[in-house]
């Protein structure tokens, strides 16, 4: 009965939700939200953290099933059990943390599931290579499909996720924030494969962080908030302000001045700091009140310096010194005793404790603070808890929630919080916004200038220029392990840094 | 049903579905055989769980960093040995065997976790090497013969009581509250579930993965000393060929109890609860007379059961 007369609402929307609630423990993740999807458009879904776009994509690609409410597809509705259902389905996922076979070749992982086979049991391996190197040609892409998965750059993987999902011939995917760990020549080739795929009337979901990207690659964009759908609109028609103000459902004041506590001694002073395959002699110093930024490229190196300056991935040779002391960093512990503090740019890694609470993650780094002859004083734990996530404005279901179940946002801020009780004299935040929705990042970005103006040093890692150029007071840019460029962020521009930072 | 009464019902399930477990099944005893709910039975039943709770007691801080030894039950019969071997009649104060055999225990246990963070081997291995290397030495010691002629002031802490209950069984409650309250309400104890919960988090925290590990496995090492000398006691000889397998009923205890295989997640209320289980379960079956085949089935299913449904209650 395929000649059935379909109103013309069904066949404008491809993909349609109705009335999806999903909670966890705690928090209601998803109230009650209606989408629709329109065949072969990109749909973009942005919000804060928290909003719920992640749970709405889990739901759509079968990760989790709705409390209530359903989706259908082309007038079908669908019945989603896992993953496995939804690609059955044609709704396949490009998650935001990848999850490939990294020890399988780029082939195995594009047909996993599918591979063809001979005799029934035998792989076929070059009926693997060939179907893989079809998909891989339909992408324009020129990945070897026998290399290892492990060698691959990050935006490499994803264009090999993308070509799973093509191979699974899906036609709606869902990409959970594509570009966050992309460069922009990378983000530039992303876009060109979508609009690739949409062109051949792929169907795309899509969530960013990144206002520029919705203007770039969206068709219509979507705004949630606490879990509701707070408005469709088409891109042609939305501005920014308008996108902004509907995402934290209040005015927002964007960066303003920066601040001006310059003018004190060097804190931390790092002279010929080599570590092998990271960076080599590096020379600097981090002044009180003065917010250091470090600009370049994915890969350039800022990561293993903070990481060296934190003892993670100690220092070959070179010197450090806090004030007028020498220290030898071998450790974490050793850096927290000089006070020295670490927000990792990995906070799933190095920075939470899943399944322990909101207090216990916060006090984790300087429990001793709070504790009498051995025996934690949970009192006091409890006291300083509040305090933080009064000034923070952490967002839970009270100090006893997991870590685990708290938005990105706000997990973050947990980690930041944590080293702030070291008290520490030096703070390294290594991508402190990065994921993180417009209303937390503003608040993060106020929150490390008053850190600086309290009289910390403040060490930032950033791959957002605009971000580093609005709060750093100097700016350092390295490439390919080296300091190449001292800047002034208030005479310099993006090209200028983009100049220095990029390979020539 | 709403989300909300689904989510609660389930976080309910998962906080006291074995405490429910467990009062059920004594309920239905208590109707099937009148001689269980005597007070006379219940304080077999907790004897005989006696030494399996100490171990699984002890083996709840490994589970808890995120690993597992599996030497226990070499290890009870090394410390009983040695243990024995400063118990005869007249010659050492007994509280010196008992020092002698708890400081063997966490020896073995020092090793184990010494290996397992300096030399970065994984715990199955290095606790399965001891596991064997514990049972020679236990032969070795011993020259493979009982050791008997023990003295009455030792014997007493395996068959002795105090105003009418058991003094394994008053062991096995200092041990519990001594490790509840340090593991929920000191430093190390929030160390060892950090580090369980996240290895690397904990690190980039400041904390001494090494020193909170191979901490854990001293403290397992040395309830199992402790629990070999109180088997040694009851019956009344330190036998080298003694525990085999003890590890599997402890690690079932605490996995029973809710204790998470990858660490991070339990506790030794849960632990005290699995080991009562599987004590209260034996108990019953064998008042109604059911074969010890039959028992061993059903005790293996209760293991594979319990954890599922505890994993469907967190979900």
């Amino acid at each position: 009965m395929r000649s059935d007369v379909r109103t013309t609402e069904e066949v404008e929307s491809f993909l349609r939700i109705r009335g999806l609630t999903k909670a966890f423990p705690g928090v209601r993740a998803l109230d009650d939200v209606d989408l629709d999807l329109k065949p072969g458009e990109v749909h973009v879904l942005i919000g804060e953290n928290g909003a719920g776009k992640s749970t709405l994509m889990k739901l759509v690609a079968g990760l989790e099933c709705p409390d209530s409410g359903e989706i259908s597809k082309q007038g079908r509705v669908l019945r989603m059990r896992n993953p496995h259902d939804a690609i059955r389905l044609g709704i396949a996922m490009i998650h935001q943390e990848l999850m490939p076979f990294r020890q399988m070749t780029v082939a195995e992982n594009i047909l996993i599931g599918q591979e063809p086979v001979q005799f029934g049991v035998w792989i076929d391996r070059k009926g693997l290579l060939q179907g893989a190197a079809r998909v891989l040609g339909r992408l324009k892409c020129a990945i070897s499909p026998e290399r290892l998965l492990g060698e691959l750059s990050l935006a490499e993987m994803q264009l090999v996720e993308i070509a799973r999902a093509l191979a699974q011939d899906a036609d709606v995917i869902v990409m959970d924030e594509p570009t966050s760990s992309l460069s922009k020549t990378e983000v530039a080739a992303l876009f060109e494969v979508i609009r690739d795929l949409q062109q051949r009337g792929a169907t795309i979901l899509y969530t960013s962080h990144k206002m520029e990207e919705v203007f770039e690659i969206g068709d219509r964009v979507t705004v949630l908030r606490d879990g509701r759908r707070v408005t469709t609109l088409k891109v042609d028609d939305a501005s920014e302000e308008e996108l902004i103000q509907a995402m934290v459902g209040r005015e927002l004041t964007l960066v303003s001045s920066r601040a001006k506590g310059r003018g004190a001694g060097p804190l931390l002073t790092v002279h010929n700091l080599s570590r092998k395959g990271g960076f080599e002699k590096l020379s600097f110093q981090v002044n009180a009140g003065e917010i250091l930024g470090f600009a370049g490229l994915m890969g350039a190196g800022r990561t293993a310096v903070v990481n060296a300056l934190f003892g993670l991935e100690p220092a070959d040779r070179g010197e450090i010194q806090i004030g007028d002391r020498r220290l030898r960093i071998r450790c974490p512990q050793d850096a927290i005793r000089h006070g020295i503090g670490l927000v990792s740019e990995d906070r799933r890694r190095l920075g939470l404790v899943p399944q322990m609470s909101v207090r216990s993650n916060l006090t984790l780094a300087n429990l001793k603070a709070y504790s009498r002859r051995g025996f934690v004083d949970v009192a006091a734990e409890s006291r300083i808890t509040a305090e933080q996530v009064h000034s923070l404005g952490i967002k839970s279901a009270g100090q006893e929630q997991p870590v685990a179940f708290l938005s990105g946002g706000n997990q973050q801020k947990v980690v930041l919080s944590r080293m702030l009780l070291i008290c520490p004299s030096v703070l390294l935040l290594d991508e402190p916004t990065r994921g993180i929705d417009v209303g937390a990042k503003s608040e993060i970005h106020g929150l490390i200038r008053k850190l600086a103006s309290d009289g910390l040093g403040v060490l930032l890692v950033s791959s957002e220029l605009p971000e580093l150029l609005a709060l750093s007071d100097r700016l350092l840019v390295m490439r390919n392990g080296r300091l190449v460029a001292e800047l002034d962020p208030e005479r310099t521009s993006q090209e200028e840094v983009m100049g220095h930072a990029m390979l020539r | 049903m709403q989300p909300g009464q689904a989510s609660r019902l389930a976080e309910w399930i998962s906080r006291y579905g074995l405490l429910l477990a467990l009062v059920l099944l004594a309920g239905l005893l208590s109707c099937l055989t009148p001689n269980f709910a005597t007070a006379q039975n219940l304080l077999i039943v907790l004897r005989q769980i006696s030494i399996n709770g100490i171990l699984a007691v002890g083996v709840t801080y490994v589970l808890l960093t995120g690993g597992v030894d599996l030497s226990l039950g070499s290890v009870v019969a090394l410390t009983g040995v040695v243990a024995a071997g400063f118990a005869h009649p007249g010659e050492y104060p007994v509280i010196l065997a008992v020092l002698v055999g708890i400081l063997a225990g966490s020896g073995c246990g020092l090793v184990n976790g010494l290996i397992v963070t300096r030399g970065k081997v994984a715990p199955f291995i290095v606790t399965l090497g001891m596991l064997t290397v514990a049972r020679g030495l236990a032969l070795v010691v011993s020259g493979g013969r009982p050791v008997s002629n023990l003295s009455s002031s030792f014997t007493v802490l395996g068959g002795g009581a105090i105003i009418g209950i058991p003094i394994p069984v008053l062991i096995l409650c200092v041990v519990a509250f001594a490790s509840h309250v340090f593991l929920k309400r000191t430093r190390p104890g929030r160390y060892i579930y950090a580090v369980g919960g996240n290895e690397a988090a904990a690190y980039a925290s400041g904390i001494n993965v090494t020193a909170v590990k191979t901490l854990a496995y001293a403290v397992c090492g040395g309830l199992a000393g402790l629990a070999g000398i109180v088997l040694a006691a009851r019956i009344t000889t330190g036998q080298p060929n003694a525990g085999i397998a003890y590890e599997l009923d402890a690690i079932a205890a605490a996995v029973i109890g809710g204790t998470s295989l990858s660490g991070g997640v339990g506790g030794i209320v849960g632990t005290l609860l699995g080991a009562l289980l599987m004590g209260v379960l034996n108990n019953g079956l064998d008042l109604m007379n059911v074969s010890s085949y039959w028992q061993q089935i059903v005790k293996g299913l209760i293991i594979v059961g319990a954890v599922w449904f505890d994993q469907k209650g967190r979900r």
